[in-house]
């Protein structure tokens, strides 16, 4: 029982990064129709900033902060010189595009800093709180919730009560109507970028130091089950991203508890099938075809 | 030579049949007198043994790498180019025949037979993920066939007894006939195998085959209206292109007798994408250029990297050149390296 209290627990954790990185594939591909490939190297880029600038300074929070400033400048330079000119007719293109920058941020990487494992520490401690004998949540997985929780309803917020949100919406539901309204939709276009890719960077920022540390490649198999929560979610529903999120965080934390680590690839890849051929749809989406 | 002029000739087709961007070119291309593919199979074999007399050992072994990775990139031609489907799954795919391969050979010790395992094994497992595949589109494929790769480390961990988990297994192989070089060995097998998939794959495409498989990419509703059986075909194309990288698997295993998943990473599959978008997708051409660029170009950034005397230089310098090739060919010519002569003509031609 305890047992399973605490794999709940830390599967939430866990969930929530998932869910903040499904979040910013959400975010794209509302604004621009494209998933983001490219979203995991493009976080492990950023985390490897918070790397350098907190061995640098010795402070984790200039690290976090820097990696978020990190994370919106990729994001802006990514959608401004490359995916800008990336041609639509075929959803294809997108991603083959994205599959490239993945092979250049992995090589530039390599070439900086190495293909080994970087340690990096949490700020606060990963023991978890033993209350009436059942170990329940650390301290980092308070942050974790923290954030992510703060991230989330500032999104809401912005998408729902603030103008610059409006003009976000608008201009991915109707480009060319938001266009002769006035609507900048090139920038709205940037803008999303540079949030969803903060956003993943924070995804990254979390949860690389509770696994192996830094690598070029750290984030290949969580931008999988992130992508696969997106999926579970609908690619279309932010809060769908949410809950994707946490099903996967607290199933992968359930098969690494009870069955085994290495099995956790598989369990994703189960999901997916399972997901995909049942629902393609996910659990939250609107739209009925799935065809692009 | 028939080579060159089938070259130019399948540029051609290329410049109408690219797969992800429909060119605003010529609707139909200008009919040609058509090489039969045998021909130019028969002389791109005398070619490779011909080669395989006048290269050192090394360059065989390098030709023979071409050949193992011509089979997988011709496959992935014909699926992504032709069909349609993006899938980021091949590396996995080539792990499935090189393990296959290496579990039967040293169980039998009889390389036909584990070739040929290695073909039934790829052919299922392409079957159960076609089938799912032919339910889903674009990104949700790719994502899909994406987890596929990432999975090989988790399931040779796994089944460990099986897999013996990072460490792999080596293969045991009789050695070749003792009057030639092992490379040179090496070099024909590869070629012999290529070749004859190759083969098979143009005279499947060449046919009402290769037409329902552009029919579907191009339009389901009007392929669906013309009496093409959608799933199907798409089920089909990805056990074809399955069995292709099956093959290719299992090449490199026999080359490297040895398989681990550390030979199949995510980046491979990536590589494999980069190859047939930089060969033209499309274009079994187009396949042979990709083929030939993934031995070249991490062999040349390997050579800078030991010149500047950076270890990290070696292994990475190739994946930024491959990212950039990449990114800048889909932005600049989506057609690939083979569909540059036609567009270039094309473009000469509306100037004149």
């Amino acid at each position: 029982m305890s047992e399973f209290v605490y794999l709940t627990f830390d599967g939430l954790s866990r969930g929530l990064v998932y869910a903040a990185f499904a979040l910013a594939l959400v975010l794209i591909w509302r604004a621009a129709r494209i998933v983001n490939f490219a979203q995991g190297a493009m976080a492990v880029s950023a985390v490897y900033v918070a790397y350098s600038v907190t061995n640098a300074t010795g402070s984790y929070w200039l690290g976090f902060g820097a990696a978020l400033l990190a994370g919106l400048a990729l994001g802006v330079i990514v959608e401004r010189v490359v995916m800008r000119f990336v041609d639509h007719s075929s959803p294809l293109n997108g991603v083959v595009v994205a599959l490239g920058l993945v092979l250049i941020f992995q090589g530039v990487l390599g070439i900086v800093y190495g293909n080994e494992f970087l340690p990096f520490e949490t700020p606060f401690s990963r023991d978890a709180f033993v209350v009436g004998g059942v170990a329940m949540l650390s301290r980092y997985d308070l942050f974790v919730f923290g954030t992510v929780g703060a991230v989330v309803i500032a999104l809401t917020l912005l998408f729902t009560r603030t103008a610059v949100g409006l003009r976000m919406r608008a201009a991915a539901f109707a480009p060319d109507v938001s266009r002769l309204l006035g609507v900048s939709v090139g920038g709205m276009l940037t803008l999303g970028w540079a949030l969803a890719a903060a956003v993943g960077s924070l995804a990254g920022i979390l949860v690389v130091p509770t696994e192996l540390g830094v690598h070029p490649t750290a984030m290949d198999v969580v931008f999988v089950s992130a992508f696969a929560a997106a999926v579970v979610g609908g690619l279309d529903s932010p809060i769908g991203a949410v809950v994707g999120g946490l099903i996967v965080g607290v199933l992968l934390s359930y098969v690494s508890g009870y069955i085994d680590v290495t099995v956790a690839p598989m369990a994703v890849l189960a999901l997916l099938v399972v997901v995909l051929l049942g629902r393609p749809g996910g659990l939250f989406s609107s739209s009925k075809a799935r065809v692009a | 030579m028939t080579g060159r002029t089938a070259a130019k000739h399948e540029a051609e087709t290329a410049g109408t049949a690219q797969a992800p961007v429909p060119d605003a070119g010529p609707v139909l291309p200008k009919r040609r007198r058509r090489v039969h593919p045998v021909i130019v199979i028969a002389a791109g074999a005398v070619l490779v043994v011909a080669l395989t007399y006048m290269l050192p050992p090394f360059r065989n072994y390098q030709l023979a790498t071409v050949g193992a990775y011509f089979c997988v990139t011709a496959g992935l031609t014909v699926l992504t180019g032709l069909n349609g489907q993006l899938s980021l799954g091949h590396g996995a795919l080539m792990a499935t025949g090189a393990y296959t391969l290496a579990l039967t050979q040293n169980r039998w010790e009889n390389l036909p037979l584990s070739f040929a395992m290695a073909v039934l094994v790829t052919t299922v497992v392409g079957a159960v993920i076609g089938l799912a595949a032919a339910r889903l589109r674009g990104p949700y494929l790719a994502g899909l066939t994406l987890a596929v790769a990432i999975v090989v480390p988790s399931v040779t961990s796994t089944f460990d007894e099986t897999f013996n988990s990072d460490q792999g297994l080596s293969v045991f192989l009789n050695p070749p006939p003792e009057q030639y070089p092992i490379e040179q060995w090496q070099a024909w097998l590869c070629w012999g195998a290529a070749l004859v998939v190759v083969l098979l794959l143009a005279l499947l495409v060449r046919g009402r085959f290769g037409r329902d498989l552009r029919a579907v990419r191009d339009d389901e509703t009007a392929a669906k209206l013309a009496g093409i059986n959608i799933a199907r075909t798409q089920v089909l194309a990805f056990v074809v292109s399955a069995v292709c990288a099956g093959v290719s698997g299992a090449l490199f295993a026999y080359l490297a007798q040895s398989v681990s998943p550390g030979a199949f990473p995510l980046t491979l599959s990536l590589f494999l994408v980069m190859a047939i978008v930089i060969g033209g997708l499309g274009s079994l051409f187009g396949a042979l250029w990709g083929a030939l660029l993934l031995v070249v170009l991490p062999a040349l950034s390997q050579s800078v990297g030991e010149q500047t005397g950076s270890q990290r230089l070696e292994g990475n310098l190739a994946l930024i050149v491959f990212g950039v090739v990449l990114v800048v060919v889909m932005l600049a010519a989506p057609g690939g390296l083979a569909s540059i002569p036609s567009r270039m003509s094309r473009l000469i031609r509306r100037n004149r």
